[in-house]
């Protein structure tokens, strides 16, 4: 080891933290009261659940997932390596789950991202 | 022929690094974060010949690797990570002051960001690079700096003979 060796680890350290502090201080990433999970099969939305409502949902015919105490975890996947099995559970704004050799994404969502109006006034 | 020779010993020895990864029961809970073995040998190919035999090797120990373990989506994504973190590795190198250790630090840790580049456009997601990448920074550096730190071992162990 070398110091600028040193210099290298330190940099990747520091650009970590910023990538893991910066969307956390923005408020993209973190717990959110009433947060929702989206599905997305091969980039178009399959679906919008309330984690606080505990269900199985059934992702076509590859995965199954799971929401229980606003938790949620894949529990069925037909790819060979079930690394979204592992990954959960899933509870805050921004974390995700992926399958990606079907390519389904669980991503758990605050309701303020929703492109939903509430009100219009006019 | 003695150099063809050599690769190909060079290609058998990635090729079991490999195998013997799949072997290693590490689960971080990040998807595609592994220790990296196979780039013992890019790393030392690197430095005993170019980035060109280095390349050579990598790209038959993924295809290899990839076809008896893995499948197509493996192995593109292999290719993209070693394509990244061979270019990074080969750059620098080329920098003075920086070891082994710091060569593949840069490797472990480009290589992931490859990935997750990869993942994030195959699925058209911007949350999930954001997402995993600290964590792919951390687990390229950590991983970068063991395989850094063995290649400095097997390098001084082996200076002066090119082909073992």
């Amino acid at each position: 080891m070398k110091k600028k060796d040193l210099i290298l680890a330190g940099a990747v350290l520091a650009a970590a933290f910023l990538c893991w502090l910066v969307p956390r201080a923005l408020g993209i990433f973190g717990s959110t009261p009433d947060a929702q999970l989206v599905i997305t099969v091969n980039k178009a939305e399959y679906g919008r659940y309330d984690l606080s409502k505990d269900q199985v949902i059934r992702i076509g015919e590859t995965n199954v997932c799971e929401i229980r105490d606003g938790e949620v975890n894949m529990i069925e996947a037909d790819c060979p390596d079930k690394l979204c099995m592992h990954q959960g559970p899933a509870k805050e704004q921004g974390q995700t789950i992926v399958c990606l050799p079907n390519q389904v994404i669980l991503e758990i969502v605050g309701n303020a991202q929703e492109d939903q109006i509430d009100s219009m006034v006019q | 022929m003695k150099k063809t020779a050599s690769m190909g010993l060079f290609a058998a020895v990635a090729i079991i690094l490999g195998y013997i990864e799949t072997l290693l029961p590490i689960f971080t809970g990040i998807p595609g974060v592994k220790l990296g073995l196979a780039n013992l040998v890019a790393v030392f190919l690197l430095y005993t010949y170019s980035w060109k035999e280095a390349a050579a090797v990598s790209v038959i120990r993924i295809l290899v690797i990839g076809f008896l373990f893995g499948n197509l989506f493996s192995i593109l994504f292999s290719l993209a990570g070693a394509a990244v973190s061979l270019a990074s590795m080969a750059l620098l190198k080329k920098v003075s002051g920086i070891s082994a250790a710091g060569v593949s630090i840069a490797g472990g840790v480009s290589h992931n960001l490859g990935q997750i580049l990869v993942a994030a456009a195959v699925l058209e997601n911007r949350n999930l690079l954001l997402y995993y990448f600290p964590a792919l920074l951390i687990a390229g550096l950590v991983t970068g700096l063991l395989i850094g730190i063995l290649s400095a071992e097997v390098l001084k162990r082996t200076a002066g003979r090119k082909s073992i």
